[in-house]
């Protein structure tokens, strides 16, 4: 007896190193694939928002916490400024920034920019370690594993990780992964310590993300699930109720949620259902200490006395609702529920291309084989349907939605379909592997089944070996965490051992064949992530490269105009651009820029949107009135480079007629068509966006070709009176012009058009008195 | 243009040239040759100048005027004495030592530099001494400030006749121009242009302090660059590696632009619009540099290539723009060397020898920072350099230390090419102090699986007596009786099987005796198992804890012997059966009831045992 036993051990031993190793693989491949843009590129940060985050952490690392928290950023939003200890989300920033302290405490001098490009990578081997923990609480460690293995490589999550892109999501996945994880492990266990935990966790994914309204909604939803179909226990209460309570008060500690916590209507659904626990918890209570016939009339008082209190609330939720002009949601928020709001309403939010609807191809491009899968985990999860699988359930059919609305948010829908496909394909291999292991001879030797029985008789083996198998999960379960309650859920293994009693065992070569499709089909996905990986994801976007007959060839243009701007100006100068281009200003160039990729102030964005959608006078007193020097535009017609300011022209004229009527659409616009060529209406070819990318670029090739729109310009030879030029990138892709001293505009200029111009800037001061500066 | 060189020609006519002054000893200068190279944006000055004494004591000391104005211009200085006919000290020598002197009867505005000779100079003995003055920042960029399409032009003063304490018999100037256009220069009787290279003189017996000013007006299109700060980091590994890291602050000093830059003009006629910009520098790395890096703090710079051999190593950078007058750039190269091609021994102290100033060609530094960063645990150290430097010492904390790597800082302004020179730096290091960090490192990682060991195998729980804990150890102790009769159970099953196994030989081979042999044997096991079943029941009885799975045990145990009582029912029969030799069927028909119930207790004994596994 004492020989199995320590045999069993010994099995349980090698099994939990192997897991143990395993993991650290997976941890060491999610890490790895991540690093192909340090190899193919730099170790550099990435993109747009990511500057921000990086300068937010320079200045956490130089300055300390105290200052971070009230620091008001004076190089943006000029004149406003910006508050950024109060409107940023703080958990990146602080991860990275304790992550640096601790290492520079140990004395490796790593600098910030270093700990920033890698952050992103190093948590989402985290992420698919916590993957790991939540699959292996609702299917076991062998789904646990396999869905770990596809989150350290799903190519929607490694788009927004990559070693550089250094962005909230990077540890927001791996925070939201730990909140279900610790809220699914209290559910299963029904313990306070880890309701607690899970609270801490929900903390951590506040201050990491705006996403976290998708937990305040998911996990109210499911417990809500859970109380409709009868599912209610002390357990789900333990999960629930701490975590309502304890979650929104360290959430409010947020500065950038605050009250927000309470007083907005994404919080709401988990107050509702926290009230609504609390009168099915009273109701089994009473249900518990009286006898049948007392308790029907108990019901009846308590459901009108709870319907009363819920109805008051609700009418108190709802008065507060319809006070606030979005009825509480935010815009974001709103063009979630409703996909049409935002291009209804709010083109700064409609104009990003990542707030886009995806298209199915972006699908298959992001989770790959994994939408293939998910059904199969569905059914799964069905059988047998636990507390936990209902979650997951839960998970992925309210991201798949999500995913619909927004191409940004695939990334909640990553670790959901890497979960599904983990249970699906782990449990796929379950039953082929055993179906091989119960006809080959060898294997066989111990059990008594006749060599032709392969239908009725074959139960009793399946059935013994399959209850192994719980067993050992079982155990790990328990060896690893022998804090676990007797809370265990009762009616749960009979069903399941029912179930699997059920299972059949298929055919040899049936099932050889469908291993090795499997196999191909892991395989695919693989080399499908890898060159997600190694091409589609890891362009840092600042740098262009592309391959010609004679080589690589790098296109630097950006950091070569911000490395100009940085060091060829004077340090408190203004630089209007486009606002995408904010972030990066401030962060590489350090000048100040007029607005930001943090749109928070329309009209502050549609202000430089009018300047660049008028005519050169015009544009010039509203930047003149910014105090604004250097104008950024970039512009890539020379060398097609399509994301350029003229393409996204349409977007300035649309934000900038939402607050300032007299710029009109459809004066840019021929019958409908937005063109630069020589169909193009006057007042597009007039307009300062049009004039400062196409400045002298007649004189490169004599026909002035755009590139990009593959078209010839409609207005070649031109001057500008207002503006020079000075300075351009090697590839065209940058151009900055300083606006010339006022004097200049007087200048050669008779009295007769002097006073012929006067009324006109008179209008346009009206216009502008709307500014609010 | 011609108009506007005179006030330039005044500025510094500041000398009175004044014949009253005598020179304190008798020295004669008998040749002076000069040459003054202006083809980049150093000025060099090579003087060639040949002494007699004339009086009767031995001159021990030489001196050289310099005006105030140059002076604080002036970068390096050096005097050597040529001795015979072209044989010249190795001219990597630190030259004869000078100082500065301030006689009385020199005038203010002058400074006297003072060459002490290694022996003095006896009556009427002639020697020939060489000095190379190098001056920065003294071509005047005019005008000062230049469009895109405009060439660079400078203004440079110098004085045609030698400046010097003593008097001259015979001199001439030679000053080499770069080949290109020359605005204007002052047009002296003795001035001679030949190809680039301007002439002046011969001038013949003229009295101490003479003077003659002259202007050159030039286009120089060479790269102005200059370094307005450079830190040099060069970081020694005792593992094998030099690490150098360089930090430049570049700006270029020549004429300031102005008005727009047009990409469009740079790139169609680069040479013509835009060719007071300089796009590329070269930098000569020591052989068998590696891992070369070039970068700001935005990031790769990707515009430079490196080609190297034996001899040296050429890095080819160019900045992210091109540098017109006045603008600006900042950047970091770094490279590797190997150890042994810096680093000796010499009687116990080890010393690093490597190069002091830029790699870079023809680059004015303003300011030079030299950091040697010894490795931690380095004594004693102490730097020799050449010429005179500011010296301190700092701390720096790098991979791991604890103490910190102790850091001798040089620091030289205005530095030239010439100062490119080895210099030393001796310490004392002991080589095992080398494995201090992998050492640290090994303990830490030791440690730290200990710990987890530890943690892993003691009991943290605070309070031993508390109800909670004592609960859990109860509760641990059902599991472990559960466990146990679960395994029971399940040995008694597989006894259960020897059974059926040999009713399954029974009935291949017809062995009675054998059969029943097994039953006993069987029978004997089976009977120990329920004697050991008794202790865990009992216990599970007591334990108040085991209420919720005592039924379950209670009722698997009950079944267990059900399903053995029935098993030997079968056998029996069977067996029975058999020595009656009945047929298979008749058999088959007679257990087929027992077969039954088997099966269905079975079944209902794997559910309890999983369900008692549960727990």
């Amino acid at each position: 007896m004492s020989a199995t036993d320590a045999q069993s051990s010994l099995r349980h031993a090698f099994g939990n190193v192997l897991v143990f190793f395993i993991l650290i693989l997976i941890g060491v491949l999610a890490f790895s694939i991540r690093l192909f843009s340090v190899i193919k590129y730099e170790s550099v940060i990435h993109e747009f928002d990511p500057y921000f985050n990086y300068r937010v952490t320079q200045f956490l690392s130089k300055n300390g916490i105290y200052d971070f928290w009230n620091w008001f950023d004076d190089r943006t939003w000029y004149p406003l400024g910006r508050v950024i200890g109060g409107t940023v989300y703080p958990g990146l920033t602080l991860t990275a920034g304790t992550l640096w302290w601790v290492l520079n405490f140990l004395n490796i001098p790593l600098s910030v920019e270093t700990v920033c490009v890698f952050t992103a990578p190093i948590f989402s081997a985290f992420a698919s370690w916590a993957t790991y923990l939540l699959t292996k609480e609702v299917k076991g460690s062998g789904a646990g594993l396999t869905a770990a293995l596809f989150l350290a490589m799903v190519p929607s999550y490694i788009s927004r990780s990559v070693a550089g892109s250094y962005d909230n999501e990077a540890v927001a996945i791996f925070a939201l992964i730990f909140t279900f994880y610790l809220y699914i492990k209290t559910l299963n266990t029904g313990s306070l310590f880890y309701a607690t935990l899970n609270s801490i966790a929900y903390f951590y994914m506040v201050c990491s993300w705006g996403g976290y309204t998708f937990i305040i909604n998911l996990i109210p939803m499911h417990a809500l699930l859970c109380i409709v179909t009868g599912r209610y226990s002390s357990r789900l209460y333990i999960a629930y109720a701490p975590f309502v309570i304890l979650g929104t008060l360290l959430a409010s500690l947020v500065p950038v949620v605050g009250f927000n916590a309470v007083m907005t209507s994404e919080h709401f659904a988990s107050f509702l259902v926290f009230i609504l626990i609390h009168v099915v918890a009273l109701v089994y209570y009473i249900k518990g200490i009286l006898s049948p016939k007392m308790f029907k009339v108990a019901v009846a008082l308590v459901v009108s006395g709870g319907l009363a209190v819920c109805l008051a609330m609700i009418a108190v939720l709802i008065a507060m609702v319809a006070s606030s002009p979005t009825m509480g949601w935010s815009g974001r928020s709103l063009s979630l529920l409703d996909p049409t709001y935002a291009s209804k309403y709010i083109p700064i939010i409609a104009s990003v291309s990542e707030h886009q609807p995806p298209t199915w191809p972006s699908y298959f491009m992001d989770i790959n084989v994994l939408a293939f899968l998910v059904p199969a985990g569905i059914i799964a999860c069905f059988s047998p349907l636990s507390d936990a699988s209902s979650f997951v359930i839960l998970y992925i059919v309210t991201s798949v939605y999500f995913s619909g609305v927004m191409v940004r948010l695939m990334l909640v829908l990553a670790p959901a379909a890497c979960i599904l496909s983990g249970i699906a394909l782990s449990q796929a291999f379950d039953v082929f592997t055993r179906s091989i292991k119960f006809q080959l001879p060898s294997l066989s030797v111990d059990s008594h089944v006749d060599a032709g029985g392969a239908s009725s008789e074959s139960v009793v083996p399946d059935d013994t070996v399959k209850t192994d198998k719980t067993e050992d999960t079982h155990k790990e379960r328990t060896s690893k965490k022998s804090k676990r309650k007797e809370k265990e859920p009762v009616e749960k293994p009979p069903s399941k051992s029912k179930i699997k009693k059920r299972l059949s065992v298929l055919p040899l070569e049936t099932s050889i064949i469908a291993i090795v499709l499997l196999i191909l089909l892991g395989a695919f996905y693989v080399v499908h992530s890898v060159w997600a990986a190694a091409e589609a994801y890891s362009a840092p976007s600042i740098v262009l490269t592309s391959h010609s007959h004679d080589g690589l060839h790098v296109f630097d243009d950006f950091r070569e105009a911000y490395a100009w701007l940085s060091h060829n100006t004077e340090v408190d100068d203004k630089v209007a651009s486009w606002w995408d281009y904010g972030y990066q200003t401030t962060a590489m160039a350090n000048r100040t820029v007029i607005v930001d990729n943090n749109t928070w102030n329309n009209t502050h964005i549609a202000t430089v949107g009018t300047a660049m959608s008028s005519p050169e006078k015009a544009a010039w007193e509203i930047f003149h009135s910014l105090d604004v020097k250097y104008v950024l535009v970039v512009f890539g017609g020379l060398v097609g480079y399509p994301s350029d300011d003229i393409n996204k022209f349409l977007w300035m004229v649309r934000i900038g007629g939402g607050v300032f009527p007299h710029i009109k659409e459809p004066d840019y616009l021929r019958d409908g068509q937005y063109r630069i060529d020589s169909m193009a209406t006057p007042t597009m070819l007039n307009s300062l966006m049009y004039k400062l990318s196409y400045y002298r670029f007649v004189e490169t090739d004599g026909k002035a070709f755009d590139r990009v729109r593959r078209t010839e310009i409609g207005k070649k030879h031109f001057k500008l009176t207002h503006f020079e030029e000075v300075f351009t990138t090697h590839h065209w892709m940058v151009r900055l012009y300083k606006l010339k001293p006022p004097k200049n505009r007087i200048r050669g200029k008779t009295k007769k058009t002097k006073s012929k111009s006067t009324p006109k800037t008179v209008s346009k001061r009206k216009g502008l008195k709307r500014n609010p500066f | 243009m011609r108009l506007n060189l005179f006030p330039f020609l005044f500025t510094f006519t500041i000398i009175s040239l004044s014949s009253h002054v005598l020179s304190t000893s008798d020295l004669i200068l008998t040749k002076v040759d000069r040459r003054i190279d202006l083809s980049s944006q150093i000025v060099r000055t090579t003087t060639s100048l040949k002494v007699e004494n004339a009086g009767s004591d031995i001159v021990s000391e030489i001196w050289l005027a310099f005006p105030d104005s140059l002076v604080n211009y002036l970068a390096h200085l050096k005097a050597t004495l040529k001795e015979g006919k072209g044989k010249a000290k190795p001219s990597s020598g630190a030259g004869l030592p000078y100082q500065v002197v301030q006689p009385k009867d020199a005038p203010a505005s002058l400074k006297i530099y003072s060459v002490t000779l290694p022996k003095g100079l006896a009556k009427g003995e002639t020697l020939t001494l060489d000095v190379l003055a190098v001056f920065t920042h003294i071509l005047q960029p005019f005008p000062e400030k230049i469009t895109q399409a405009d060439i660079q032009l400078l203004l440079f003063q110098e004085t045609a006749q030698y400046l010097s304490p003593y008097p001259v018999k015979a001199q001439s100037l030679t000053v080499k121009l770069p080949e290109a256009r020359i605005e204007s220069y002052t047009k002296l009787e003795s001035a001679k242009l030949q190809g680039s290279e301007l002439k002046y003189g011969p001038y013949e017996n003229l009295p101490p302090y003479s003077y003659l000013p002259i202007v050159i007006h030039f286009e120089n299109n060479q790269p102005f660059a200059v370094a307005e700060e450079l830190v040099r980091e060069i970081e020694i590994s005792h593992w094998g590696n030099v690490q150098i890291t360089e930090h430049y602050n570049l700006v270029h000093g020549g004429a300031q632009s102005k008005g727009e830059f047009s990409r469009l003009d740079y790139q169609t006629r680069p040479y013509v619009r835009g060719a007071s910009a300089f796009r590329r520098l070269v930098a000569r790395l020591p052989p068998r540099a590696h891992s070369v890096y070039y970068r700001d703090e935005i990031g790769n710079i990707s515009t430079s290539s490196l080609w190297g051999d034996s001899k040296k190593t050429e890095l080819e950078i160019e900045p992210r723009y091109p540098i017109f007058g006045g603008w600006k750039t900042a950047f970091t190269i770094g490279y590797g060397l190997p150890l042994q091609d810096f680093l000796f021994g010499i009687d116990g102290k080890r010393f690093l020898n490597i190069s002091f100033g830029s790699p870079f060609n023809e680059l004015v530094i303003d300011t030079l920072v030299v950091k040697v960063v010894l490795p931690e645990g380095s004594k004693d150290t102490s730097a020799s350099v050449p010429f005179s430097v500011k010296q301190r010492h700092e701390t720096k904390f790098s991979h791991l230390d604890i103490a910190g790597r102790p850091v001798v800082v040089l620091e030289k302004n205005n530095a030239v090419p010439e100062h490119n020179v080895h210099f030393q730096v001796y310490y004392k290091f002991n080589s095992l102090s080398m494995l201090r960090e992998p050492l640290m490192l090994i303990s830490g990682f030791f440690f730290l699986f200990v710990a987890s060991i530890v943690y892993m195998h003691a009991d943290l729980s605070i309070s031993k007596t508390s109800a909670s804990y004592l609960a859990k150890i109860q509760w641990e102790e059902v599991q472990a009786t559960a466990h146990q009769i679960h395994n029971i159970i399940s040995l008694c099953l597989t006894t259960h099987d020897k059974l059926e196994a040999s009713l399954r030989d029974l009935s291949r081979s017809g062995d009675i005796q054998a059969c029943k042999a097994t039953r006993k044997s069987v029978d004997s096991s089976l009977k120990e198992l329920t004697k050991e079943l008794k202790s865990p029941v009992a216990f599970l009885q007591s334990s108040p804890q085991a209420t919720p799975i005592l039924p379950k045990v209670e009722e698997v145990i009950a079944k267990e012997r059900d399903l053995q009582e029935k098993l030997m029912a079968k056998h029996s029969t069977v067996v029975d059966c058999y020595e009656k030799k009945l047929g298979g069927r008749e058999i088959e028909n007679r257990v087929a009831s027992h077969q039954q119930k088997i099966t269905a207790l079975r079944q209902e004994i794997g559910d309890l045992l999983d369900l008692i596994d549960e727990i």
